[in-house]
């Protein structure tokens, strides 16, 4: 089973984010970049798979220089090799931009199964993934999990409102997953040290066939035209009062007539 | 280009889900703005008085779509329909409800038909003829705006609670067409949905969420905020730990790594009020906390803060809210 993950560099959420003074766009001096949370769970999945079934997982990123370090935590974790596709002229891409240029990159490999996270927690925008798959023409399932393979089959759950759907999916598909999937493991000393010997194949568009106006800004349906910091919220009343009785009859009267929901 | 207004109707049981009717308000004024008409679209098997009941509504029109293989949410089923209609009929927007199928769907028919694509929209309008969307980014320590070019169709998957819900009013009515279509058995097949037994309000839609941290201690002390939650016909979720710990399904959780929700009261119980935490309901209207941390960050973002014990303040406010409640 060839397992296919598309990774992300994120910044991490954990430090502050700061909105540059122009607007056009976040403080990028100081961010810590990390691989995307949700992608730790794909990489984890993948590998998982491979210790079930055998094969390879090849890991692919679109993204700045920097993203390489993304790549590399991923080998560290145990994945078989990785693909690093940059190039100046994605800068402006949209989502559906770079979901070509994987699906490009992933039809020069050898794949049974694509695995994305279910959104980056930069952007969150989960669009990659179900776009990724219309790309490719193969079946998808979003937010999964679970996962169990036999012939060639994959039995999936995944989560929506009020229950737990089960599908039968045909493979090769691609499927984002939900972080209750697994819990990642983290790489060792020996998996970093092998990591950071081992080659990245770096494309660009011309080496997947693309030209720029296919995929970069000039494609770009959508495109961010400002970032503000969120509204603040009106500062509040915080109070200790005597006793457990008078802190409920606070919050109660609150909720009848400031909030008017009794 | 088109200048209709689309929404996709999330639906159950032949009527439509409250987001439905929230992406209807808001669709009215863009098409009112657009010069379009309002033209809801019901895709299911079989849809009985929905496409009456959402004239009712505002949809000045509504595309009725029947099919075996619409019985229930399937990509490809609804991607192949969706797509097929669009292409035909160019709308300028289609609104799809952020729910587990509109998130699943909507990117792929995005690419399907090359469409612009925005998710977890919170504010939509248009600026010099162009349509803009907002929406939260970072953990909702930023707010991207985002700009569709072109002239459509635009998507946009809208968040739950941020639009106020179009009126019933009976007796308007729309011109309801049924539309014929070939739909290929899907490659994906539905086993079953397990439904998670419980009758509770759903997260994302309740006017009031109580919502319980670490500060609970375990799995049985939920049963306070069930109480109170009981009382206010509110809906539980929690925060991560809860989750973690197994106190709690996956599916309670708000923040980064679980849901977004926007009630009208959030009320955030033994929660600190970390970060990730804010991402999913700082969107509230208001926030009421109980912590006895005085230095607790939820503090910094509550409307209503209290310094107290939990397990003695809540059960004292169901006990309260019920008498408010009797008092009429
Ligand atoms: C990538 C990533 C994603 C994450 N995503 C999420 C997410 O989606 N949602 C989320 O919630 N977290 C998320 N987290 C975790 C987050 O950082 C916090 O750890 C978490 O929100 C803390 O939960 P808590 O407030 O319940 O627990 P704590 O921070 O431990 O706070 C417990 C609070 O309870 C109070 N308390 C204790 N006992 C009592 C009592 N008897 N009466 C009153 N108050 C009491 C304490 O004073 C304290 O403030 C994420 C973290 C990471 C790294």
């Amino acid at each position: 089973m060839d397992v296919v993950v598309c990774v992300k560099q994120v910044p991490d959420t954990e430090q502050p984010i700061r909105v540059r003074p122009d607007g056009g766009g976040v403080e990028e001096q100081g961010l810590n970049w990390i691989l995307n949370y949700y992608d730790e769970h794909a990489v984890e999945e993948a590998l998982r798979v491979r210790e079930k079934h055998g094969g390879t997982v090849t890991v692919v990123c679109v993204g700045p220089a920097r993203a390489t370090e993304a790549l590399r935590t991923a080998l560290a974790m145990g994945a078989d090799e990785a693909v690093h596709v940059q190039d100046p002229a994605l800068d402006g891409a949209d989502h559906l931009g770079v979901a070509r240029v994987l699906a490009e990159t992933i039809r020069q490999l050898r794949y049974d199964l694509v695995l994305c996270g279910r959104l980056a927690t930069d952007d969150n925008a989960s669009v990659v993934g179900p776009a990724l798959a219309e790309y490719l023409g193969l079946p998808q399932a979003t937010a999964i999990s679970r996962l169990d393979i036999s012939d060639g089959v994959a039995a999936v759950e995944r989560e929506v409102e009020g229950g737990v759907e089960v599908l039968q999916v045909p493979l090769p598909a691609v499927f984002t997953v939900e972080r209750t999937i697994n819990e990642p493991r983290y790489p060792t000393l020996p998996g970093i040290m092998k990591a950071k010997r081992k080659e990245i194949r770096t494309l660009g568009l011309r080496d997947l066939g693309l030209e720029p106006g296919q995929v970069g800004a000039e494609a770009a349906r959508v495109r961010y035209s400002r970032f503000d910091p969120p509204p603040r919220r009106e500062a509040g009343r915080v109070v200790t009062p005597d006793s457990p009785e008078e802190g409920a009859r606070l919050i109660a009267q609150f909720l009848q007539e400031t909030a008017k929901v009794l | 280009m088109g200048s209709d207004v689309w929404v996709i109707a999330d639906h159950a049981g032949g009527s439509p889900r409250r987001i439905t009717l929230e992406l209807l308000g808001k669709g009215r004024e863009l098409a009112d703005a657009r010069g379009g008409r309002l033209v809801a679209v019901a895709l299911g098997h079989p849809l009985d008085g929905l496409p009456r009941t959402l004239g009712e509504y505002g949809a000045d029109a509504v595309l009725s779509v029947e099919h075996p293989h619409l019985r229930s949410y399937s990509t490809e089923a609804y991607t192949e329909v969706l797509s097929g209609i669009v292409r035909q009929r160019a709308p300028w927007l289609v609104m799809v409800p952020s729910t587990a199928w509109g998130r699943d769907c909507a990117p792929r028919l995005a690419a399907r038909v090359g469409a612009g694509v925005v998710t977890d929209v919170e504010a939509l309008w248009v600026q010099d003829g162009r349509l803009q969307a907002r929406r939260p980014m970072y953990t909702r320590k930023v707010m991207g705006t985002v700009e569709y070019v072109g002239d459509g169709p635009h998507l946009a998957v809208v968040l739950p609670k941020v639009f106020a819900p179009a009126e019933r009013r009976e007796g308007r009515t729309a011109d309801v067409e049924v539309v014929a279509v070939q739909v290929p058995e899907p490659r994906t097949r539905l086993v079953e949905t397990r439904s998670l037994q419980r009758e509770r309000v759903s997260l994302t839609e309740a006017e009031v969420v109580v919502s319980g941290g670490r500060g609970l201690r375990g799995p049985e002390n939920f049963a306070l905020l069930d109480a109170l939650a009981a009382e206010l016909g509110a809906a539980v979720g929690s925060s991560r730990p809860p989750v973690d710990s197994g106190w709690v399904p996956h599916d309670y959780e708000i923040g980064q790594t679980g849901k977004t929700v926007s009630p009208t009261v959030y009320i955030a119980v033994g929660i600190s009020g970390a970060p990730q935490h804010l991402a999913g309901m700082s969107g509230s209207k208001y926030i009421v906390a109980i912590n006895k941390d005085p230095n607790a960050p939820i503090f910094q973002v509550a409307s209503l803060g209290v310094v107290g014990d939990l397990f003695q303040i809540v059960p004292k406010l169901t006990e309260e809210v019920r008498r408010l409640k009797a008092q009429g």
